[in-house]
């Protein structure tokens, strides 16, 4: 049986979600949220066969399928992973239901364009992992604005309109850069837009450090990176929760995979010529942005700050050029896709209750939360790098691979430890140690099942990366070394 | 000349005789019309539309290899005449089933409109077939003139009739720059039918006494083609003519014109001073920049939709221009046919989203309500989910984000201007187009975030809502599976 996987990982949501469109208004909620789940729930089944069929040892493109589709531009639909985004694929599936399932009750309005953004945004994405077509790669890049604009917009807080604008722009100024940089790869290819044929053509150095930064505009703003960051904040605290949670544990890591799928191996002179600069902003972001997220008052901008900081380390993970180095930013971007997506749910487990992100309307949820406390306890840790959860693994090859360049950037990365721990466990002390703040917080509830699976689901995948990370890495070896052959080729 | 271009072989006029022949028909039937609604009138302009499409499309078969010349070579059928006459039946006929309601309404709907919007579309096909200075010349005086009617349908609006006057000023005045230009080229290589001037200047333009003279002539020529486009700086008529027309005579203007205008810089410019593309191509980057420059920036400050859009042509017609702009570069036209061809389906998709947009629009007025504000487009999402999803299509279509086929228009031209080494002005193009995507992401705010502030169920009859949706549709169809009418544009360029 030879299915097109990964078609099918793209337009099995998408079509669920164009289903779910058709059942009409709100009337038909409760069938809607089940349609919904069936998709996600479809989607994430036909993604499985991916990981169990992957053959590991090779770090050639699998999967593949190549359709012709835009003759005059020598444009295919050309899918296919490797070891670098098939896990990524999987990610976004996996929590794509759960962004389901957190929103069954909380969403009240509108229930049928809710769902069906998610599902055609998770589809779409698992088209950006999957493109091997550059204009393919673009066009899912771009498409992945419209459903995320409609979901801060419509079902995001008070200040939704200058957020949704605001992460719209922002995103769109990179993408369009780097559609005029892929314009110029594919006139100067002699008219390809395979991102594999870029990998061999030989370009001059002023020409690569020219489209590198047309790539970086592109990729750095969807990270985000210091100092274009800035609509993210804004983006996390007005967006629902659903809509944090398939940013921050998804959507950031497009424009990382963007890094590792473009700039490195078809820039590799201009990306060692500029990894200094790199380097550089990366470690502002895991300091310096580490520094912010302290004095936060407001728990999702102190998430979304803790976000930025660790896809610093990610992007100067890549940038130092060794296996350690990647594997660890990967590991880490899967570790981070899974607890920055579990911090934003335990975010919207209290704001469901309380109506309120301020960290000083809290205090004392243990107290009437205790399995709620518990879970948050793994996740705030596993954000902060303890050993035995997610986080740890990656932040940990991610130092160690910066140890072989410089002394003093791993010095300087290894201080996230430091700043995590701070901000994490300095919210979690105030949120839910201590005495009850209030009467609404003495009121709160402890977990439905139905967040209980959620999140459990979620503290299982945390825990299992972090004490057994093999089947997670062993994945990408083949295609990391491959990688780093690329970079290490000059090709000027 | 050649002998076939002697021979007067009438068959490539066929469609604008029988346009010609039916449309005075029309004229006549129409006065033993009795009923309000115009049933039978309106059935038979479809008709003629269908009609015309048929005879078009038996007509091509007869062109599919080579040109074929009429009337001693004063007009040409080709590939690019048939797909762009095509087209303007396919837009007419949009704009009949989309402004019948709305003229209706306002008691607008006679048989003069019918027969006006039919006379212009034989000054549209005119013109698209010229391949003399006179025949484009008539073409285009008799599209204007009907135009000029039609915006001052309704005679009791005073805004109407101020926008005939000024469009009507202006547009004269254009006229007369553009037969300055056409005497001017005369006057150098001594004919009046295109394919000969391009023989001649490609004799003179070497030749330093000249060599001015056409130069000299082609700016004049410009001017006229930059007055139909609307660049600026000749674009002043336009947001004045778009708000003050009735909308369904705003979207006549809007829509099947841009046609005729961009085959008559084809014609002119493509076909007939190919030779000065060193000195055209750089007149169309100054016009593209401030256009495109121009408009994003102006539109962001309308509150009028009329207007915004009106603004939004001016950006659009520039960014088409990175087409035709790209084609020959040092002396090789290479490339040519590509920029070309990404031109002319930048301008049929700008068509369809312009019919589109206005469509919305009338689809939202009703007798006494006018939608054309901002305002009027709030909560249309709670109004009527599809119609503001079509809207939505439209609007990042517009705005050219994928997958819509705004985008692989915008692909389309940017793609020619690299290859052409205008990498800069293609930057600044992304960036110009990135400022008008704010003021198009307004719409859908107001549609999605906002409350309505009206909750009037929506009208409209059943064939303007079947053709609005096909319309919206289209443009995302064409948005996943671009390559059938980019195939035609190509095509149709080549044979050229």
């Amino acid at each position: 049986m030879n299915l097109p996987l990964l078609s099918l990982a793209i337009w099995v949501p998408i079509l669920a979600g164009l289903l779910v469109l058709a059942t009409g208004g709100d009337a038909r909620a409760p069938l809607q949220r089940w349609l919904a789940l069936a998709g996600a729930l479809a989607g994430f089944l036909v993604t499985i066969p991916l990981y169990t069929r992957f053959d590991a040892h090779s770090s050639a493109m699998q999967f593949v399928e190549l359709t012709p589709w835009i003759a005059q531009f020598n444009v295919n639909y050309h899918l296919g992973v490797d070891g670098i985004s098939v896990l990524f694929v999987l990610l976004n599936s996996f929590v794509t239901v759960l962004v389901v399932i957190a929103g069954w009750s909380v969403i009240e309005s509108r229930v049928a364009q809710y769902y069906a953004s998610f599902l055609i945004l998770s589809g779409l994405m698992n088209g950006v992992f999957a493109a091997l077509d550059a204009l393919l790669f673009y066009v899912f890049f771009e498409a992945t604005l419209i459903p995320m604009f409609i979901i801060i917009g419509v079902w995001g807080g008070p200040n939704r309109v200058y957020a949704a604008l605001k992460f719209f722009l922002y995103t769109l100024l990179g993408s369009l850069l780097m559609l005029v940089a892929f314009l110029y790869l594919y006139n100067k290819s002699g008219g390809s837009f395979a991102i594999m044929d870029w990998w061999k053509l030989p370009l001059p150095l002023g020409v690569q450090i020219l489209l590198f930064f047309g790539f970086l505009l592109g990729f750095a703003v969807k990270v985000p990176m210091w100092p274009v960051h800035t609509w993210l904040p804004d983006a996390h605290v007005e967006a629902p929760t659903g809509g944090s949670v398939v940013l921050a544990a998804i959507m950031l890591k497009l424009g990382a995979y963007g890094f590792v799928r473009f700039s490195l191996p078809i820039l590799p002179d201009a990306s060692r010529a500029l990894s200094g600069f790199m380097i550089a902003l990366s470690l502002i972001a895991v300091v310096y942005i580490g520094l912010v997220a302290i004095v936060q008052n407001d728990m999702k901008k102190l998430i979304a700050y803790s976000s930025i900081s660790h896809m610093g380390l990610v992007t100067l993970g890549f940038f130092i050029f060794n296996a350690y180095g990647v594997e660890g930013s990967l590991v880490q971007m899967i570790s981070h896709g899974l607890v920055s997506a579990a911090l934003f749910l335990c975010v919207g487990v209290m704001y469901d209750r309380l109506h309120s992100r301020q960290i000083a309307d809290y205090g004392g949820v243990a107290n009437v939360m205790p399995k709620f406390a518990a879970l948050m306890m793994l996740f705030a840790m596993a954000n902060s790098g303890l050993p035995a959860t997610s986080g740890f693994v990656g932040e940990f090859l991610v130092v160690l691979g910066s140890m072989k360049t410089s002394f003093w950037i791993a010095f300087a990365a290894a201080s996230t430890l430091i700043w995590g721990a701070a901000y994490n466990l300095w919210l979690y002390k105030r949120v839910i140690f201590g005495a009850v703040a209030n009467e609404h917080v003495a009121a709160m509830a402890d977990l439905n099942p139905r967040e209980l699976v959620v999140l459990g689901l979620l503290a299982a995948a945390v825990l299992f990366l972090g004490v057994y990370p093999l089947p997670f890495t062993e994945v990408m070896h083949a295609s990391v070394n491959e990688l780093l052959r690329h970079v290490a080729l000059p090709k000027l | 000349m050649t002998d076939s271009m002697l021979s007067g072989s009438f068959a490539p006029v066929l469609p604008e005789i029988f346009l010609l022949a039916a449309a005075c028909v029309l004229l006549i039937a129409d006065l033993f019309v009795k009923s309000e609604r115009r049933t039978a009138s309106y059935v038979l302009a479809q008709l003629i539309l269908l009609g015309c499409a048929l005879l078009t499309a038996l007509v091509s078969t007869y062109s599919l290899r080579r040109p074929v010349y009429a009337f001693g070579g004063l007009f040409v059928g080709d590939q690019m005449a048939n797909l762009l006459k095509l087209m303007a039946y396919l837009a007419t006929a949009m704009a009949l089933a989309y402004s019948r309601e709305y003229l209706l309404d306002r008691k607008l709907l006679k048989g003069e409109f019918l027969a006006l919007l039919l006379f212009a579309l034989l000054g549209i096909m005119v013109l698209v077939s010229a391949n003399s200075f006179i025949t484009l010349y008539l073409g285009l005086e008799l599209l204007s003139l009907c135009l000029y009617a039609l915006v001052a349908l309704n005679r009791d609006s005073a805004a109407s009739t101020e926008a005939a006057m000024k469009y009507f000023v202006l547009g004269a005045l254009a006229s007369g720059l553009l037969l300055y230009g056409m005497s001017m080229i005369y006057g150098a290589t001594g004919t009046l039918t295109i394919s000969e001037v391009a023989q001649h200047v490609a004799k003179l333009s070497g030749n330093a006494a000249q060599r001015p003279f056409l130069v000299f002539g082609l700016v004049f020529l410009m001017a006229g083609i930059a007055f139909k486009l609307g660049l600026v700086p000749f674009h002043m008529w336009i947001p004045d003519v778009y708000q003050g027309a009735p909308t369904a005579v705003t979207l006549v203007i809007g829509s099947a014109p841009k046609l005729a205008a961009f085959a008559m810089a084809m014609r002119l410019l493509v076909n007939g001073l190919l030779e000065l593309a060193v000195d055209w191509q750089q007149m169309l980057v100054i016009l593209a920049v401030l256009s495109m420059a121009l408009g994003n920036l102006a539109a962001i400050a309308q509150v009028n939709l009329k207007r915004m859009l009106a603004y939004s042509t001016i950006a659009h017609m520039g960014f088409m221009l990175l087409g035709l702009l790209s084609g020959v570069v040092g002396g090789n036209w290479r490339n040519a046919a590509d920029a070309y061809a990404a031109a002319m389906y930048y301008t049929i998709v700008y068509v369809l989203m312009a019919l589109g947009a206005f469509g919305v629009l009338l689809l939202l007025s009703r007798a006494g309500f006018e939608c054309e504000t901002l305002e009027d487009m709030k909560g249309l999402n709670r109004r009527s989910p599809w119609y503001a999803f079509v809207m939505l299509v439209l609007m990042f279509s517009l705005a050219g984000i994928p997958p819509t086929a705004g985008f692989y228009a915008k692909l389309a031209v940017l793609s020619a201007a690299v290859s052409a080494g205008q990498v800069w002005l293609a930057v600044l193009a992304v960036i110009l187009a990135l400022v008008g995507a704010f003021y198009y992401l307004r719409v859908v705010k107001l549609m999605y975030f906002d409350e309505p502030a009206d909750t009037t169920p929506i009208a409209g009859s059943g064939e303007m809502r079947l053709v609005l949706s096909a319309n919206g549709l289209a443009l995302l169809v064409l948005g996943i599976v671009p390559q059938p009418l980019m195939a035609l544009c190509f095509a149709a360029i080549k044979a050229l």
